[in-house]
This record gives structure tokens, sequence and C-alpha cells, in this order.
């Protein structure tokens, strides 16, 4: 909260405490490395990534970008360097970044309504924030399901429910882990046009872990290669592609298609079977 | 006093509650597991009713069921006992013993039995109950807490409950505070133990993700960690209810001057065996009625929150 109210001294459009914390913020990663026992993961990561842009993260399966994404929410602690979101480090749970995971990870005893209010931040009033938690509930397209139980919904509904939740925290940095990974092929579209769709209303910077590379040309500004550089054990940086065009881009341009190419072969599949 | 520790001297296998206690385990463990993932369950409803059981879907069909060994049990009682098998002392006929209720009942005597028997149930259910849920909450998620103190409290559980007795009225004199004191010690284990198993099952998926969202300490407890252990929560509560019966009596049987353990002694001595079979059938009615109650609480309980 000292980080939201210094935020509103800096910018003296917005007074209002709650709106304060509107902002997209920038994250940069300082040589973050971070092992478990005697595994290495991740090795030396240094990246910035520029207030409100998409970025997508890819890489191979277990290479470390869950942890990387869990190290700027505050869930993992690096081994060594750091983690900043806008100049500040990172250390425990981080209250300008929300995270939604690969399950949507709702109260299975609470109404949507209810879990989406769970992400809003502390010292919320109860009518801005019932009122923002309608809005939300609108936005991802679920006021007709606001009082069921996560069960009594679908499973893309519910994933909607976890991304209104983590909007609720009006974060800075919106951190997403393979959030559509366990959708259908439809649904995990549908939830791609959502997502840029609250881009646009939610200024935040994203942080979107995805094993899908089509899903990273659609949504990304620039899209993070991580994978093990240079002979070393653990993950690096290893391309960053700027994903030209702007959005909603045309899933079949020929553009697209050789950045996908290019992704592919970064990591380590042949394209021209693909 | 001397013929009372005799009474304790041979009732105390029976009232130590040593076998409900050592269910706990499984039983809480279990109950957990449910608890965790409540999508697990099947789905209510969707039986194709068969012609045999349609009594058992209806709730009148299911109490006329209930009702059907008792009344078989009265009835064998009622014809043995007419036809002489037995002497009145050993066991008495059913209408001898209604005749003692209402013997008592005009002198105003049976509901000041049943009244205070009643009150320390209660007072010793909430009081041992509300610690066994806070401590065992404390001991269930703290790792220090769990060092510190389960080795401690696993041994005062291996403890009879009567051991407890001669302390408690030392320090305590023979009062209700002995008596409702003994009652929370056997209310608390079985809660105790159940919350303290289940919540080590709690998803931790979901724990992660209300703390990925600012909850800590008690907001967390009470918004993700105790509703996901309702179920064990209540299935431990039911056992408390059932140890805190047994304790009551044996409480009252040491040293107490009303209640219905000590209607049982006080008929033991004047050889009135129609009044101790009165006694035991009014715990049995007051341990189910109870019980059910804490079960209509569960049931809702359970919509709510699994």
């Amino acid at each position: 909260m000292i980080m939201t109210s210094t935020l509103s001294v800096s910018d003296d459009v917005r007074t209002d405490d709650a709106v304060a914390s509107e902002r997209a913020l920038p994250v940069t990663f300082e040589s973050v490395t971070k092992s478990f026992g005697e595994r290495i993961v991740l090795n030396g990561v240094d990246f910035s990534v520029r207030a409100g842009e998409v970025l997508a993260i890819v890489g191979p399966s277990g290479c470390g970008k869950s942890t990387l994404l869990r190290a700027v929410a505050g869930l993992e602690t690096p081994t060594s360097g750091t983690v900043r979101i806008d100049s500040s480090p990172v250390t425990g749970l981080s209250e300008t970044s929300a995270f939604a995971f690969q399950e949507p990870r709702l109260l299975p005893w609470q109404t949507i309504r209810r879990n989406v209010a769970l992400g809003l931040p502390k010292g919320t009033g109860k009518a801005a924030g019932a009122a923002h938690v309608d809005e939300l509930l609108e936005h991802v397209e679920l006021s007709a399901y606001a009082d069921h139980r996560p069960r009594e919904v679908s499973g893309g509904m519910a994933q909607r429910a976890s991304l209104a939740r983590a909007l609720a925290r009006r974060p800075g940095v919106l951190l997403l882990d393979e959030p559509f990974g366990a959708l259908d092929a439809l649904t995990r579209l549908k939830m791609q046009d959502l997502l840029l769709d609250i881009h646009a209303k939610h200024p935040a910077t994203i942080l979107l872990v995805t094993h899908d590379v089509d899903e990273a040309l659609q949504l990304a500004d620039r899209i993070l290669v991580l994978s093990p550089t240079g002979g070393h054990e653990g993950a690096g940086v290893a391309n960053v592609i700027d994903v030209p065009g702007t959005r909603p881009r045309d899933r079949s341009s020929a553009e697209l298609g050789a950045l996908r190419s290019t992704l592919l072969e970064n990591l380590g599949v042949d394209s021209h079977r693909h | 006093m001397s013929a009372a520790e005799e009474t304790q001297g041979r009732r105390s296998p029976q009232v130590n509650g040593g076998t409900a206690q050592a269910t706990v385990g499984s039983y809480g463990s279990s109950a957990a597991g449910s608890g965790a993932s409540p999508e697990a369950a099947p789905a209510p409803g969707g039986k194709p009713p068969r012609a045999g059981a349609r009594l058992l879907n209806t709730t009148g069909g299911r109490v006329l069921l209930g009702l059907v060994v008792p009344v078989v049990v009265l009835a064998a009682w009622h014809f043995s006992t007419a036809a002489g098998v037995f002497t009145s002392v050993q066991l008495p006929t059913p209408a001898s013993v209604w005749n003692a209720a209402a013997e008592l009942i005009q002198r105003g005597e049976l509901w000041n039995h049943i009244g205070i028997s009643t009150q320390r149930v209660l007072l010793g259910f909430a009081i041992g109950g509300l610690l066994g849920l806070a401590v065992g909450s404390l001991v269930g998620l703290s790792r220090v807490a769990d060092a510190l103190f389960s080795p401690t409290i696993g041994a005062f559980r291996a403890v009879p409950s009567l051991a407890w007795v001669p302390l408690l009225i030392l320090w305590m004199q023979i009062g209700e505070d002995s008596k409702v004191t003994l009652i929370s010690i056997g209310a608390f284990f079985p809660v105790f133990t159940t919350v303290y198993l289940a919540l080590r099952h709690v998803d931790q998926n979901l724990v992660e993700a209300a703390r990925a969202f600012g909850l800590r300490g008690v907001r967390l407890l009470t918004t993700v960690q105790l509703p996901a252990v309702v179920p064990s929560i209540f299935s431990g509560l039911r056992l408390a209810l059932a140890q805190a019966w047994l304790f009551l009596v044996a409480a009252e049987l040491i040293a107490s001057s009303m209640g219905l353990g000590f209607l049982l002694t006080d008929s033991q001595y004047n050889g009135r065996t129609d009044r101790l079979i009165l006694a035991i059938v009014l715990l049995a009615v007051f341990g189910k009625i109870s019980d059910a109650l804490v079960g209509v609480v569960e049931r809702w309980a359970i919509a709510r929150w699994a």
C-alpha cells in the first residue's frame, strides 16, 4: 500500500487511492537465478518488461517459465538476483501484481461473485468493491452467473472468473500462467480476444506464460524465449522477438507465419513438419 | 464415597473412551479428503427408484424402519418379563420402568436430573469443542506449534479420563466446575484430532491462490482453511458430543447429588433396577437427540461449504 500512495502522489491526475494503482508498471529481472536444491532452473535472467506491454514467455516444458512468473508475484524467492516492479524490489507477496493460475483455483463453497471479490485490494470500501466486482463480471460476461458456485459453471467460465479476480486487484502487472491451457480450442480463441479487450480497458503490463506459439503471436507485443543458453545449466533469455502489427492480428498472415517458424526452431521443433 | 469408588473401579473400562478416540484418526483423515476435493463426491439423486426401496426414499419411511428394532426389543422385554424369565431385580417389566419415571416426574426429580446433566454436557461440549477447534487450527497450521505441542497433547490424550477425576476434585472441589472440566477434556480431543489432521490435507493450490491475493493469518483460516475442513469439523463435533455424554456419566458416577449418572449409582445402592434402566434409556434418548440436532446443523453446513 505504501507503493500505491507514492504512485498517487506522482500521478497528480488521479487522486483516488483505489484508482491510483491502476497504472501499468514496468518489470525488471536482474540476474535472476533460481535453483531447487541441486537443480538450477533459471540461470541469470536479465530482462526489462516495458510498462503496458504484453509479453509472452515461451520455452520448452519445465524450463522455468512458471518459476519466473511466480518470482514476480513473490510466490517464489530467487536464489540470487532481483525482480523489480516499477523500481521496488519484490520481497514477499506483491500487492501491485495479480496472478491467474493455470487452474481457476476458485473457492468451491463461494459464489463466483464472492470469489472475484477475494481479489479486491485490502481496504476497498464495501460499495466501491461491489461496484467494481459487478463491472468486472460484466467484462468477462459472467453477470448472469454471479451467484453460481464454481462447480456449476463451465471450465471457461471458471477461468474467466479467475481472470476477473486477478483484475479486481487493479494490478499494475497481470501475471498469467498458461491461463487458457486447459480450455478447448474454440473457448481459447474467445478468451484470447477477451484478454485483449480487457487489456484495452484495464491498463496493466501483462506477462503471459504459454506453450502455444500461436497464442503468443496473437497476443504479445514481444515474445521472450526462455531456454538453456550457451551450454549453461538452467534457462536464460535465448531470444526476444518483436511481434509486428497492431492487435487484433490476422491469425493467418504470412508475416506471422514466418515468425512462427522462427519461434518453433527456437524451441527446437522442425517447423516444416507442423 | 467408598461405595462410589467401588463403582468407579468397576465401570472404568467402559467409561474410559479409549476406543472412541482411537477411531478418530482414520475418521478424520477420510473426511478431510472429501473436504479437500468436494468435486469427487457423487452427485445426489439420479438413482432409479426400486419398488422394494421405496420406503427408504422418504423421511417418514426411514423413521418407520428405524422404529422396528426398538419396538421388537420392547416387545421381547415385555413378554419375557411377563412370562417370568427374569426376577424383577434382574430385569423389571417395561411398565414398572414407566411407573418409575412417572413417580420421579411427580416428585419433580426427573427434570432436575435431566436438566442438570444436559446443562453439564452442553457446557462441556461447547468449551471443549471450541478449544479443540482453536488448538487444532493452531497446531494443524503452524509447524512450530506442531513440533512444540503435539507430543504433549498426545501424551495427555493417552491419560484415561477417570485418572483426571481425583485431581479435578482436589483442585475444584465437588461442584459443577470439576464436572464441566472433565466433560470439556472429553470433548476436546475428538475435535482437536480431526481438525488437526484435516488441515494438513487442505488443497494447497487454493491456499496459495488465497495467499497470492493477500489473505493471511486468521482471515486465511476463516476464508479458506476452516471452510475446506467443515465436514471433518462436524465429524469431530459428533464424536465430541458422544464423548461428552460418556464423560458426563463418569463425572456423575463419582461425586454428585443430581444428574442421570447419580440416578444410576443411587438406584444401584437402593436396588432400584427400574430406575437404573430408566436412567440408561434416558441417556440413550438424549444422546441420540443431541446427535441428531448436530446432524441437522452438519447437513446444512456441508451444503453450504462443501
